[in-house]
């Protein structure tokens, strides 16, 4: 499968700086050579190509926008907008792997943890020595983790957590696992609950459709016991989860565009190569309004992630921003992939082509990170100042 | 110490410059120009010359061969021609490690054919003070002259050899593998000074990490002009060249297809006779 051709009707090359071109190629080159020819297999086996991760250490693609005195690549948000784009025109399972690994395990030991916590994990996270995961939702509460029933109880020096999270990312290969739960005063606090720690067991989730290349979990915490240095010191209540959400979904919003890229240039092709009525398919006029439309978002979408990634750079971000970006560019990836699913005919619909396969994944990232809906309504109450979520 | 730093009385022991021609993305589309001189690459993106990603490692790696075994230091130093499409694929060259970078930018460089190329090279690198080893890719993937490196050789008066498959160091310079034609390798000893053209697949180029992307900003790239280089204006760009291209287009296609009738038997009888006598292949 070749890699996407970069693809920028709007020049917005040019207003990158020639590190940020050289991160997306160095990207662009490793997910041409060594992911997609294997994604596929790995996608219909429904495995996680784990031996991928020390080379994605090596590069630096771990928690790259994190600062270099923990072992990170110290890039700027555009850099790492870019890095995401051109893992998720791979697989957005890979991107979720980094997602979780950088935005929602070092991430938040880098903003609420110790110093000793952030000494003792960001430097092996960013090595791929050990692997993360983040455990918000549950069985019972998605959208609204403000009701999540898990519970950290005081004892003796120690926390005691009991729970269920369900939807994991990365739950059974995990080393650590950032848990939030409720303490006795019903205060959200987050733990590093570490692998092997007594009535701490992940199991998979089966029978998936959709991010097949990821391995998504259960974690359950039946009475594990976690030392007070575990306890993540400084990320009291709820906003603490949702700000590491708030960095994840900024990945996201460039993702959506790296999915749609792949699924356009792979369409592009097909349409000029294809003859039907005696003619490539691409000259008809139905097929170019669909191949207008897909580039015409593709543009939008790629100004709209520049734009976010400069104000993230400039301390400027809101989440309200970030939340019109995730929902619009994961939007595009969708339809970019549906449309270009139906320009391909029954073609579309094998693994031997890219485009089911975003397709079904993009599904996911459409509900993950706050569902389509609930940025509706985070941007519904930023206009109106009237929150419509119950 | 390498005969090169010896000659030339550096302190560093074996240098070695590379030369990285930036190339349209081989994965563009390409469309023929108005004039039908040149494909339209202003809106392309450019990235380096493949096998010359090839030669940058290759020269990474014998510089990390010698410093291991000799323990002196080696330096790899990258050049390119041409304006910012040059900058970045030397800053590419930095990030994969090299140590610093030459970069040949001037109005006047525009256009121009492999002689001219080559002779800038050639004085570039004796403005920097000589080399042991000047390496380039076997040929560009735009134009595929693949005569850039050689005749740099002949200009400065090295020994050269084309199409190198390996290359390691020993006590009198180097010792290359070439790929002859019929699958043969031929192995040569080469004094140094010399230049090398690198063939494709001879290694595993690395990539350029984010943190050798961060620690390449770091790093020195000199520019050079024209005026910089020793050179008259009519000895570069278009005006320099020996060869000036008059027309680029796309083949037409010509499918002529006949079909042979008849039972099988007979059917090849008569392939065998159109190929022997009209396609004179066998
Ligand atoms: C592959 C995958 C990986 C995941 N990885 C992780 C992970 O690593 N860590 C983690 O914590 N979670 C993870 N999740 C969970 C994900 O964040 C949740 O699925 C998501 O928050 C939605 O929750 P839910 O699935 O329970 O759906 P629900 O919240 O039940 O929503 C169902 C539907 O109801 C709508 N809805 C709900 N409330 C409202 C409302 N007030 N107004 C309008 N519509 C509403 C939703 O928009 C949606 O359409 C993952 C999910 C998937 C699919």
């Amino acid at each position: 499968m070749p890699s996407h051709r970069g693809i920028d009707f709007y020049h917005i090359e040019e207003l990158l700086t020639d590190e940020e071109r050289l991160v997306r190629d160095t990207v662009r080159r490793f997910v041409r050579d060594r992911v997609l020819p294997t994604i596929d297999d790995h996608f219909e086996a429904g495995t996680f190509p784990a031996d991928l991760v020390p080379e994605m250490a090596e590069l630096g693609l771990l928690g790259a926008n994190l600062p270099e005195r923990y072992g990170c690549a110290g890039m700027n948000n555009v850099a790492y907008g870019l890095i995401m784009q051109e893992l998720e025109a791979g697989d957005s399972g890979l991107r979720s792997f980094a997602s979780v690994q950088g935005a929602l395990v070092m991430h938040p030991i880098f903003a609420y943890g110790s110093e000793e916590q952030k000494q003792r994990w960001i430097p092996r996270l960013a090595r791929g020595e050990a692997i993360g995961c983040f455990g918000l939702t549950e069985p019972d509460h998605g959208s609204d983790p403000g009701g999540m029933e898990t519970r950290a109880r005081a004892s003796g020096g120690a926390w005691v957590l009991n729970g269920t999270k369900r939807w994991i990312t990365n739950g059974s290969i995990a080393d650590i696992a950032i848990v939030w739960a409720r303490d006795d005063s019903g205060d959200v606090q987050g733990f590093i609950v570490e692998r092997g720690m007594p009535g701490f067991t992940a199991s998979d989730i089966r029978k998936k459709l959709s991010l097949r290349a990821s391995v998504t979990s259960d974690l359950i915490l039946d009475d594990v016991e976690v030392p007070e240095s575990n306890r993540l010191p400084e990320g009291r209540g709820l906003r603490s989860p949702l700000g590491c959400l708030d960095q994840a979904r900024y990945g996201i919003a460039w993702g959506g565009i790296g999915a749609a890229m792949a699924c356009y240039d792979c369409v592009v092709d097909y349409a000029l190569g294809r003859t039907q009525f005696g003619k490539p398919i691409a000259s008809f006029q139905l097929v170019q309004e669909k191949l207008a439309h897909i580039l015409t978002e593709i543009t939008k979408g790629q100004l709209l992630a520049w734009r976010l990634g400069k104000l993230k750079d400039d301390g400027r971000l809101h989440f309200t921003q970030t939340s019109l970006a995730k929902r619009n560019n994961v939007r595009v990836g969708l339809e970019a992939a549906r449309l270009a699913r139906d320009l391909m005919g029954a073609n579309g619909i094998t693994l031997e082509y890219p485009v089911f396969r975003h397709l079904v994944n993009m599904e996911s990232v459409y509900t993950y990170e706050g569902t389509d809906h609930m940025h509706t309504l985070i941007l519904g109450e930023a206009i109106t100042g009237i929150p419509a979520y119950r | 110490m390498s005969p090169g730093a010896a000659a030339s009385g550096r302190d560093t022991l074996m240098k070695v410059i590379v030369c990285l021609r930036p190339v349209p993305d081989p994965a563009s589309r390409l469309f023929v120009n108005e004039d039908r001189t040149w494909i339209k690459d202003a809106e392309l993106s450019f990235v380096t010359n493949e096998a010359d990603t090839h030669a940058c490692e290759a020269a990474l790696e014998l510089c990390e061969r010698v410093s291991a075994s000799r323990s002196e230091a080696g330096e790899v130093v990258v050049l390119s021609i041409g304006r910012d499409r040059a900058a970045r694929v030397l800053r590419e060259g930095l990030a994969m490690g090299a140590a610093r970078a030459i970069h040949l930018a001037d109005d006047d460089f525009e256009g121009g054919d492999e002689y001219v190329r080559a002779r800038m090279i050639a004085r570039a690198v004796e403005k920097d003070g000589g080399a042991d080893v000047l390496l380039t890719g076997v040929q560009s993937d735009d134009l595929g002259g693949g005569v850039t490196g050689v005749m740099a050789a002949e200009l400065l008066g090295w020994a050269h050899a084309s199409v190198v498959v390996g290359v390691n160091a020993v006590e009198a310079g180097l010792r290359a593998r070439r790929e002859l034609e019929g699958g043969l390798i031929e192995t040569l000893e080469l004094a140094t000074p010399c230049v090398l053209t690198i063939q494709l697949g001879i290694n595993q180029p690395r990539y350029a990490t984010l943190r050798g992307i961060m620690a390449a900003k770091k790093k020195e790239m000199k520019t050079w002009s024209r005026g910089d280089l020793g050179m008259a204006a009519g000895d570069v760009g278009s005006e320099g060249a020996l060869c000036q291209v008059t027309e680029v287009r796309v083949p037409e296609r010509d499918h002529r297809v006949q079909m042979l009738s008849g039972s099988p038997a007979e059917a090849a009888a008569r392939l065998v006779e159109k190929l022997r006598l009209e396609a004179k292949v066998i």
